[in-house]
């Protein structure tokens, strides 16, 4: 592993980490600090970092100004609502975007090279840029959890993601299933899916990210409570103009933020991985 | 008749391969083709009609309507070059100073040890971070008044010398302030890009220019900028395209405000279907938006072709 030469001086190099590291880090202890401190702590200047006392009553208010499904939606509405849409759009891709990037990779057939250069000209298009059109095109789906699900199981990015990956494994495996008489099925579950868990990692991570932070589409197509996820509900609050409870609201960040904790901490090594895997797109 | 028969074998052989392969592709092309390509398509389809939201009209064909009336209409034409100015400063200050960021972090963390392992996780961190979650906190951070975070904090550290701003209110202030969140989110994933491209280096390229006795930055100059060549285009492009689709932050904190300081194509786009209610207009900034991108990865691609060897 080839490291760099500013170790030379070790020092500056550490009191440079040290003060990136504070900056970095400050925002995040600060939405937790500041969610269990009284209202008055949290935006009360640098002693909100300072945890002086501890309350949850952000937390309770919270939960009591979601207390009407119908009418402002609650927090276990917003939470099942981001947990079946991220939870649907990562299986539905792993599935659908892995058989489409093995079949490009390994099978032929006739159009077969037209179709990935598709794919790659499709992976430049950004959401933002054709997702007015698709508002107009789904508008009878407007403020379902399907209309949140159907568009993002199919990914150009995670077709071509897998296409690389199963690209580059060895053909003597497949070679060995299609001897002893699997199909091209067979061999995709037995043989392929064991080995490539790098990728379905990288696509799983990468879409779940997208996924649970997702704003701009369920901004468009949800205007009820009761379809809301978590993101929605927290940016109602985030965008009054008026003066807002921000205890309550660094209690909503937190509630957003833990699973994605969890499965960070879990996981951190295969975090970094599938964003390093992004690169693969130049 | 057994050399019709090894003829035919592998004809039907490479008949069921090719039916399986369309099968295993189709879900996820038909995917890709209906809510990628198709709305591509709409899209432009949209921008030369008239179609009102919720109104009963029938489609009307307009040809360039909506496009002059963005390009010459001298209202529109304000807000309209207004976001695209207000995208290009943002393009123009997140690429160099978030890659140089970026860069100077990944140099910082690229050796062993569990201090700087952790280190890695934190510059990491906001990027799992929805951005609803980080423009929640930095509401918070950059509140008017001296009790907002960083009011506070420049006061103590300037000895109350500078007084508090209003970070996201002040026209002056406001995109600066977009700008400043957009990087501390972002810095991380370009980090980690950085990152894989150093350690694609190969060490031998380090020994050498020690044993010609070059300083820590000859090493820099000669062998790591060089090595990192493809990888800095990479994440360039990335960051002025990423630059182009700017909408949550700005849509949270300052709703394009104050006096359109922030206001971005993307969120022209969203605001022309919702609040003007005209789906054309929107449809034909999403087509300007998908021809400068457009024209960004053509641009990558053709710098990365001229000089790969």
């Amino acid at each position: 592993m080839a490291s760099t030469r500013i170790g030379r001086r070790p020092v500056a190099t550490y009191i440079l980490l040290i003060v990136m590291m504070v900056l970095f880090l400050f925002p995040v202890l600060y939405l937790f600090i500041g969610s269990f401190e009284p209202p008055s702590l949290t935006l009360g200047g640098l002693r909100g970092i300072i945890p002086t006392s501890v309350t949850f009553e952000n937390y309770v208010g919270l939960n009591q100004q979601f207390s009407n499904p119908q009418f402002t939606g609650s927090l276990r509405g917003f939470y099942t609502v981001s947990g079946i849409v991220s939870l649907s759009v990562v299986v539905g891709s792993l599935l659908v975007n892995s058989l489409a990037g093995y079949s490009l990779s390994r099978l032929r057939y006739r159009g077969r090279r037209g179709l990935l250069l598709g794919v790659i000209v499709l992976v430049i298009i950004p959401f933002e840029s054709i997702a007015v059109p698709l508002y107009y095109m789904l508008q009878g789906l407007r403020n379902t959890i399907e209309v949140q699900i159907i568009p993002f199981i199919g990914s150009a990015f995670s077709i071509y993601l897998f296409y690389t990956f199963f690209l580059a494994l060895p053909v003597q495996l497949e070679e060995a299933a299609r001897i002893d008489g699997a199909g091209p099925w067979r061999t995709f579950f037995q043989i392929i899916l064991p080995n490539a868990k790098p990728a379905f990692a990288s696509v799983a991570i990468l879409t779940f990210i997208q996924a649970w932070s997702s704003y701009l589409w369920p901004l468009m197509t949800t205007s009820q409570p009761n379809v809301y996820p978590l993101p929605i509900a927290i940016g109602n609050l985030v965008k009054q103009q008026s003066i807002p409870n921000f205890g309550q609201m660094f209690a909503f960040g937190v509630i957003l933020v833990v699973p994605m904790a969890i499965f960070f901490i879990i996981f951190q090594r295969w975090f970094i991985r599938s964003v390093a895997s992004l690169a693969v797109k130049g | 008749m057994s050399a019709v028969h090894s003829l035919a074998t592998p004809r039907r052989r490479f008949w069921t391969e090719g039916r399986t392969g369309v099968a295993m592709m189709l879900p996820g092309i038909g995917l890709i083709s209906t809510f990628i390509l198709l709305p591509f398509f709409f899209s432009i389809w949209l921008s030369v009609h008239t179609e009102f939201v919720g109104s009963n009209q029938p489609m009307r064909y307009v040809g360039l309507l909506f496009y002059r009336h963005l390009f010459s209409d001298p209202v529109a034409r304000a807000v309209f070059f207004k976001s695209l100015e207000n995208n290009a400063v943002f393009a123009l200050v997140v690429v160099p100073v978030q890659s140089g960021l970026a860069l100077g972090l990944a140099l910082l963390v690229n050796r062993a040890g569990t201090f700087v392992k952790f280190c890695r996780t934190v510059f990491f961190l906001p990027v799992v971070f929805p951005m609803v979650l980080t423009s929640l906190v930095w509401k918070a951070i950059l509140a008017p008044g001296p009790t907002g975070m960083l009011n506070n904090v420049l006061h103590y550290v300037s000895f109350g010398h500078v007084a508090p701003q209003n970070w996201l209110g002040d026209p002056h202030l406001a995109m600066g302030s977009i700008i400043g969140l957009s990087i501390w989110q972002g810095a991380g994933f370009q980090m980690i890009i950085f990152l894989a491209g150093l350690q694609g280096i190969p060490s031998s390229h380090y020994e050498a220019a020690m044993i010609d006795g070059a300083s820590t930055w000859r090493q820099f100059r000669d062998v790591t900028w060089p090595g990192l060549r493809n990888t800095t285009i990479f994440v360039v492009m990335v960051t002025s395209i990423f630059a182009l689709r700017v909408f949550d932050q700005v849509y949270l904190l300052t709703q394009g405000g104050p006096l359109n300081a922030t206001t971005t194509v993307m969120y022209q786009a969203v605001t022309q279907v919702f609040q003007d209610q005209s789906v054309g207009e929107g449809a034909a900034i999403s087509v300007i938006l998908c021809v400068l991108i457009a024209v960004l990865s053509i641009a990558q691609r053709k710098v990365l072709k001229e000089r790969t060897y």
